[in-house]
Formats: structure tokens, C-alpha cells, sequence
């Protein structure tokens, strides 16, 4: 019997062409394995093998996505796979989303099982969750032997049309798909459990999670802008030239606050970025391409704004935890309310 | 960040390439950038033409802010 | 409140010249029966049939299931307000035969009524084939209106079981609960260190087929109050609706309601069970606004701890829920929702049309919108020429051969909402 035939997706990095600097590359495809290609295939075993492992730079694939889909779809039938896998993507934003959005794209138009990985919170992951199954990971590369077999355990049920356990069980992030089936004890029973449980404050777990509804409602909109004092805040990292309070270029534990009250525009001399995800090169040359300073200030001469605020907040986005994140923001949230800030613009990489 | 920001009941506009992301995590106000490394910027325009550019976008987040939503809004051109 | 419930257990319920109950048989005069509960101008005929655990028969539709019981002692009657006269029940002693039920069915009043099959995949998700039924099949005189119809098989549903409920009054039961609930300032004193606990009742009350009677008034026109949960027990609650099938309470659920019978397992011991609060599920938004208000109001007022809040039905209904759970967490008291879902046929849908992060306990009874295909059963009591429309049926779910293809929303109990049955779901 010959083995079935696999075609996995990787990125840049693990394809080992370059990081950031490289991000841009257009889709190729190599015969055989590439990278975590290899472990993939050693557990794949018998079973199956890589015939062929599809690479794209994460910014190409994000910044063009219809015409990347197509291409690599296109490079991926050529080899008539019966199994697709992509990443695994632990906490990278762009390559998660690449991951997810091919990752499907080969399930409705190929119609083979397809399976990818990423960290739970990857933003890849609430988007396509329900679309595909993702094996959750952890959140970096180090974790790429659990992260293997896990992926291969779940893509080969699924090639051989097993039934497909509990996310628990087969370690994907939940899909949010009920199932009904009988319990040992009655509902009123568990209900009384669970309350006794509640009561005692004591853990227990909830037979139907609340949808996430964490939005916020929109405030109201700004009535003058010509009278408003507007701040900027950025997750691209931009800093101070030397990176003076050492913010860190992945999982920031800091956030940063600066004084831009003496700058027209923000230059290569006095400023630079410490994000390491994303290819530094044109940030450095001039900031003011990620936090947009000299075009503020041309608005503030010519009145169109009140103000801009004297001071930016900035930090890292690249895989910082969305718990860190969320307390920075609601730090320098404070601060900013006290400065007389009427609105924010926010930029991101 | 954003929602935080909005939390606090400031208006926030969220300049984002990966606009679904800025979805995913609840923006409420979103207007696309040019591209991960340079949001708002592109090296391949001479000094002159990538400030207009960059005006451009933050011409759009400032509407974007005089703007009444009711919800998660993208501002594209 | 001290109730004594004598439990008489039948095994098995046969026709015969004379009603009596003998060696654990309930024997039937067909005739006295008929005589007994007949004679409404709005019914044209009604006949009565047995169905028993484990034959091939299949029953709809179906509108309530009823339990026999009798008051022996203490103040009142069976269904108070509604066959007896107001007086306050739920103390003295009562008797009640196990193991069979009275079913009404007949042609359908509205499209929301009910399949139980006594055999098959289908008898798995209802409580009721487990029971020896006398299903009573009532036909209404022709143009009649449906709130007419709808009451006049009501009546006749609940008379039967009054008139079988009698014949347990002078007998031995095999089995005696005992269930006190005291007034509250004495429960606190006899109680002092444990936490106070109640259960919410929710009661469906949006109109035809979807009506609920406490003591005989519409629970439309009630505003949240105090019972006693063994007046529960002796009827003061009685069902007017059955929609969806999968998640009414019949008033067989009503007289045998789980929630209290669990809370009352570990009342004394665990927490003090004060008692009930039932509230109403209304089509304005202002009564939804003021039920729920006035039910956490309540729950504050008596110095809960924590509730169990209990759901009826589904669609608006889920706002009442979320109202009344986080309502009722504002003011301080836990609480843990007892629901059904609505998740679609592939389960990846919303479960409720409401939510609120607040709803962190949740004991689910199951997706309704799961699909079964039932098979052809060997006799139809009533009629399947409504399958195709009633809730959870669909254009072509009454295949030639007999068999349905239909959601579980239309299987009587199949996800009942105070947690009766032990389907519940989980996520994938």
C-alpha cells in the first residue's frame, strides 16, 4: 500500500530563508520536507509522508491574500495530496492567520482532511477555530516536540475518517460545536452540585461557556477636532534611539512613555523601533512610518487638531500576552484621561 | 490595547494592516495601513509622495474619530 | 409546610369491569373513565388507550402527561383552583401512583405537541416511555376555536388522573417521603449557619398552547411570588403549554419537579432550601423587565445565598433568563442556570439568543435541534398527520415506511429545562 500523500505550509523562518527581512517572499513550493517538516514526517510514519511543503513570506501572504491563496492552492494541487497540514504557527499573528486562512481554503476547495496549530492566542485561531481543527500549542517554538505529535496524532484520525474526541482528548482548540449525549446523573442533581460547589467557592466547570462578548461599545465620536488634544499610542515598538528603558522586542513585560513635545517628526537619529516581529529596516529609517509624528504636527500648525499630546505610550505587539497588553492599556488609559486626552490613534505592525 | 483604550472612554481608531485581527479583537474604529514593516509609509515613494500617503491615513483615522458608529467599523477609501 | 408523599408503585395497568388498584395492577373501567371525564360540549369524541414500556407503539401528539395523586390528609385537593377548590395545599399526606402516567393526545391544537415513542432510539429521550400510560385521545367538535380546544383537553387530561388518583387514597404505600419546608424566620433559627438557598421557578406564559396556571390563575397576569415547593407537589402548578415538546414541563414534571426533590435531598445538611420563587416568561419586554426585577428583589429580600434558576421553553425566553441571572448576581446571590440550547442541526450555532458573562453556572439539557430518525412503530395512538409540521418536524419528516426523521425538539421531555432528564451536551 503506498503511503498517503501530504503537502505541509510553512513560513519563512521555519523554512530557515531569513526572519522579518524576509517576510515579504512570494509563495515557492520544494519537493519533499523543509524544517519541522521533518518531525512532522518521522511521526507521520508508515502512514503517510510530505511529498511536497509549500513556503510563504508572512507579510506577502497577509498583504495578498486573494492572489496568495490562488497561487499556493494552485501549488498544492499539483500534488494531489490526501492530507494538508500548516505550521504550526505557536504565537506568530501573521503566520496564524496564513496557517488558518490557507488551512481552510485547501478544505473547501480540495475537500481533503486538513489540520494546523497554533497558541491559543494567536489571533489566527479565534478567526478560523471553527472552520478547521487548530491543535492548540504553546506559545513558542520551544514547544514544537509536543506541538508535533499532537498535530500528527489528530491529522492521521482525521485522514483514516476515525471519529474525532473531545477537544481535551485530541488537543484542538474547542470548535464550539455542541454534541448531545447522556450523563450519569440527571440534570437537577448536577444543577444542586454545582450550586452546593458555587456556594463553597470551590472550582466547577460550566456545561455551556457564555459566548465571548467582550466588546466595548464605541464612544462617541470627537465634536471639535480643531480644539482636541489627540495621543498617540503604538504596539510597533517605537522608542527612544538606545532603547533606554530596554522594552523588550518580543513578549514586552513593559510599556513605554515618551516625550515627543520638543520633536516635528520623529528621525533615525533619535528614534528606532525594538519590535522584533516584523522587519525593522523601514521603521528605523523613519519612524514616523509607524507612529506618524511629522504628519501630526502639520496638522496641529495648521489648526485641523487641538493638539497633539506630548507624550506616546508604546510597546511591543509581538507575542505579548493579551492579559499584559490589556493592563498596559488600562495603566496609561488612566494617565491619558487625567492629561485631557480626547482621542487616541493607534497603530499597529 | 484598543479596548482598553475604549474601555476608558476614550474614542480610539485602530491604523492595522492585518485588518481581521484588528476585528478579532474588537476595534471599534479601523482603518487599514499599507503594510506590516510601514504602516504608514512606503519606501518605494520619494520622501515627498510617502507624507502625502501618510497624511492621507491619518486624515481617515481623524474622520474615523469624528464619526458616530454603532459598532466596529473599517474606514477604507 | 410538612408534607408526607405516599408513593404506590404499579407495575403494570390493564382495562377491566372495575376500577381498582390490586397487587401493584391498575385496573381501568373504560367506561366509568370515559363517563367521568366526558361530557364538555367541546369534545366530540374521546377514547382512552394503553401504551406500556417497550411496545412498538408511538403516541402524538401529545399534549400533557399527568400523574395520578390524591390528597389524603391536610387542606385542599388535587389542583387547587383548577378541579378543587383554592385551598392552600402542599401539607397532610398524599398519595401518588408511580409508573403511570395519564397523556393526553388527539388531534393537534397548534403545531407545538408532542411525540413519545414507548420503544425504539425515540424512547430513549423521553422520560415518558418508561411509564405505563393511559393516553386519552380527545377530538374536538368541528370549527372549534383553539383556546377551546386547548382547554377543553386540558380539563379532561387533569379529571382522568384525579379519577385514577382516587383509588390510591385507602391504600398502604410501599414507600413514604417526607419533605418540611418551615416559614423563614424559623428555617434561619433552625439553621443559623447555613447559607440560604431558593429555587426559581420560570413559567412559560406567552399565550396558546404556551400557558401555565398557578392555583388556577394564568401565570401571565402573576407577578413574581413566594410557594412552598411541596405545594408544588400537590398541583398548585399545572401545565397549559407544551412547546417545544422537547422542553415544556408537562405537569407530570410539575408535581415531580427534580430541582426541588434534589434540593430537598441535602436541605439541613448542605444549605438551608427556603423556598420557591416562580416568576413569568411574557411577550412585552416591560413585563420581562419587571418579572425579573421584581424576582431579584426577592431573592435579596429573603437573604439568598445562592438560586437555582430553572428556564421554560426557549427563543425570548433566553432574555428572561440572562435577566433574571444577572439580576439576581447584582444583588449578591450566586446562581446556577438550568437551560436547554438551540445549536442548530450541526450544533455549531449560538446555544441561546441571550448571554451575559455573569452566566458562569450552567447545567445544559442538551441541543434540541440534534436530528433522530425514529422508526416505524407497529400502532399510532392519536396520529401522525402532524409530524410534518409540529416543532422540530419538517417538510418530509413522516417518511412512506412510517418512520420521522424529526429534531428531538418534538420528543415530549426530551431536553426538559428543570433538569428531569440526564442528556445534556458538550463542547467540540
Amino acid at each position: 500500500m503506498s503511503k498517503k500523500r501530504v503537502v505541509h505550509y510553512i513560513n519563512q523562518f521555519f523554512a530557515g530563508i531569513g526572519g522579518e527581512e524576509k517576510a515579504d517572499i512570494k509563495p515557492e513550493v520544494r519537493e519533499g520536507v523543509v524544517g519541522p517538516g521533518m518531525a512532522i514526517n518521522t511521526a507521520l510514519k508508515e502512514e503517510a509522508e510530505i511529498v511536497a511543503t509549500v513556503i510563504c513570506g508572512d507579510s506577502y501572504f497577509n498583504e495578498n491574500v486573494e492572489v496568495a491563496q490562488k497561487e499556493i492552492l494552485d501549488m498544492i494541487k499539483q500534488y494531489k495530496p490526501d492530507l494538508f497540514i500548516a505550521g504550526p504557527a505557536f504565537n506568530a499573528g501573521r503566520y496564524g492567520v496564513a496557517c488558518g486562512t490557507i488551512t481552510k481554503a485547501v478544505q473547501d476547495e480540495l475537500g481533503i482532511p486538513v489540520v494546523t496549530g497554533m497558541y491559543i492566542e494567536n489571533p489566527g485561531a479565534d478567526m478560523f477555530k471553527k472552520s478547521v481543527y487548530i491543535v492548540e500549542t504553546g506559545n513558542s517554538a520551544a514547544t514544537m516536540r509536543a506541538a508535533v505529535p499532537a498535530m500528527v496524532n489528530l491529522a492521521l484520525k482525521l485522514l483514516k475518517g476515525e471519529e474525532v474526541g473531545s477537544p481535551e482528548e485530541d488537543k484542538y482548540i474547542s470548535r464550539g460545536i455542541r454534541k448531545n449525549y447522556f450523563a450519569e446523573e440527571r440534570g437537577s442533581k448536577r444543577a444542586v452540585d454545582m450550586l452546593i460547589k458555587k456556594l463553597k467557592g470551590e472550582d466547577f466547570v460550566t456545561e455551556y461557556p457564555m459566548p465571548d462578548f467582550d466588546r466595548v461599545e464605541p464612544n462617541p465620536a470627537v465634536k471639535d477636532l480643531s480644539k482636541a488634544k489627540i495621543a498617540l499610542v503604538t504596539s510597533g515598538g517605537i522608542v527612544p534611539k538606545g532603547n533606554p528603558d530596554r522594552v523588550e522586542s518580543s513578549s514586552a513585560s513593559k510599556y513605554g512613555k515618551y516625550d515627543i513635545a520638543n520633536f516635528q517628526e520623529l528621525t533615525e537619529a533619535d528614534h528606532e523601533t525594538a519590535h522584533g516581529g516584523y522587519d525593522p529596516v523601514y521603521a528605523n529609517e523613519d519612524p514616523d512610518r509607524v507612529l506618524p509624528v511629522d504628519v501630526l504636527r502639520d496638522l496641529e500648525k495648521e489648526g485641523a487638531i487641538g493638539e497633539l499630546h506630548r507624550y506616546f505610550y508604546t510597546t511591543v505587539g509581538n507575542g505579548t500576552s493579551v492579559a499584559s497588553s490589556k493592563a498596559f492599556a488600562s495603566e496609561f488609559a488612566k494617565e491619558l484621561i487625567a492629561d485631557g486626552v480626547e482621542a487616541v490613534i493607534l497603530t499597529s505592525t | 490595547m484598543v479596548k482598553e483604550v475604549e474601555r476608558a472612554g476614550i474614542p480610539v481608531v485602530h491604523i492595522c494592516t492585518v485588518v481581521p485581527i484588528s476585528l478579532t479583537v474588537g476595534a471599534n474604529r479601523i482603518v487599514p495601513a499599507i503594510a506590516i514593516p510601514y504602516p504608514l509609509g512606503n519606501p518605494a515613494l520619494d520622501k515627498k509622495d510617502e507624507k502625502t500617503l501618510r497624511r492621507k491615513i491619518v486624515e481617515k483615522s481623524l474622520q474615523a474619530l469624528t464619526t458616530e458608529v454603532e459598532g466596529q467599523t473599517v474606514f477604507e477609501d | 409546610m410538612r408534607l408526607e408523599l405516599g408513593n404506590i408503585f404499579i407495575k403494570d395497568v390493564q382495562f377491566s369491569d372495575a376500577t381498582k388498584i390490586e397487587n401493584g395492577v391498575l385496573y381501568i373501567d373504560k367506561e366509568e373513565l370515559l363517563a367521568t371525564v366526558g361530557g364538555d360540549e367541546r369534545v366530540k369524541n374521546i377514547d382512552v388507550e394503553l401504551a406500556h414500556p417497550g411496545e412498538e407503539v408511538r403516541i402524538t401528539p401529545v399534549k400533557d402527561v399527568i400523574e395520578p395523586r390524591v390528597k389524603v390528609e391536610g387542606p385542599g385537593g388535587m389542583f387547587p383552583g383548577v378541579l378543587s377548590k383554592v385551598d392552600t395545599v402542599g401539607t397532610g399526606r398524599t398519595h401518588a401512583l408511580k409508573n403511570v402516567a395519564v397523556v393526553t393526545a388527539g388531534k393537534i391544537v397548534g403545531f407545538q405537541e408532542g411525540i413519545i415513542d414507548m420503544s425504539g432510539p425515540g424512547a430513549e429521550y423521553t422520560p415518558f416511555s418508561k411509564l405505563h400510560n393511559i393516553v386519552i385521545i380527545a377530538d374536538p367538535v368541528d370549527g372549534i376555536k383553539q383556546y377551546d380546544h386547548e382547554a377543553a383537553v386540558r380539563m379532561i387530561g387533569l379529571k382522568a388522573a384525579q379519577y385514577l388518583g382516587e383509588f390510591a387514597k385507602n391504600l398502604e404505600p410501599e414507600e413514604i417521603k417526607y419533605y418540611e419546608t418551615e416559614p423563614l424566620l424559623e428555617s434561619i433559627k433552625k439553621y443559623p449557619d447555613l447559607p440560604r438557598v431558593g429555587y426559581v421557578y420560570m413559567l412559560q406564559t406567552q399565550g396558546l398552547l404556551h400557558d401555565t396556571y398557578v392555583y388556577g390563575v394564568d401565570a401571565k397576569k402573576i407577578i413574581p411570588t413566594i410557594l412552598y415547593p411541596t405545594e408544588i407537589f400537590d398541583g398548585a402548578i399545572i401545565s397549559g403549554n407544551c412547546v417545544s415538546a422537547c422542553d415544556k414541563n408537562p405537569t407530570y414534571v410539575h408535581q415531580n419537579n427534580s430541582i426541588i426533590e434534589d434540593l430537598y435531598e441535602k436541605h439541613g445538611k448542605e444549605y438551608n432550601f427556603v423556598g420557591v420563587i416562580i416568576t413569568n416568561e411574557n411577550v412585552y419586554l416591560a413585563d420581562k423587565e419587571r418579572s425579573s426585577n421584581w424576582t431579584a428583589k426577592l431573592c435579596k429580600y429573603l437573604g439568598l445565598d445562592a438560586v437555582i434558576v430553572s428556564q421554560e421553553g426557549f427563543g425570548n425566553p433566553d432574555t428572561d433568563l440572562i435577566m433574571n441571572c444577572k439580576k439576581i448576581e447584582n444583588e449578591g446571590v450566586k446562581t446556577v442556570i438550568v437551560t436547554d440550547e438551540y445549536a442548530g442541526r450541526d450544533g455549531a450555532s449560538q446555544s441561546l439568543a441571550d448571554a451575559d458573562p455573569k452566566a458562569d453556572a450552567v447545567i445544559t439539557n442538551g441541543n434540541a435541534n440534534e436530528v433522530i430518525l425514529l422508526p416505524p412503530m407497529k400502532k399510532i395512538i392519536g396520529t401522525t398527520q402532524y409530524v410534518d409540521t409540529i416543532a422540530g418536524g419538517f417538510d418530509g419528516s413522516l417518511r412512506a415506511d412510517g418512520s420521522i426523521e424529526v429534531e428531538i425538539q418534538a420528543i415530549t421531555g426530551a431536553t426538559n429545562e428543570t433538569g428531569f432528564v440526564r442528556l445534556t451536551a458538550k463542547e467540540y
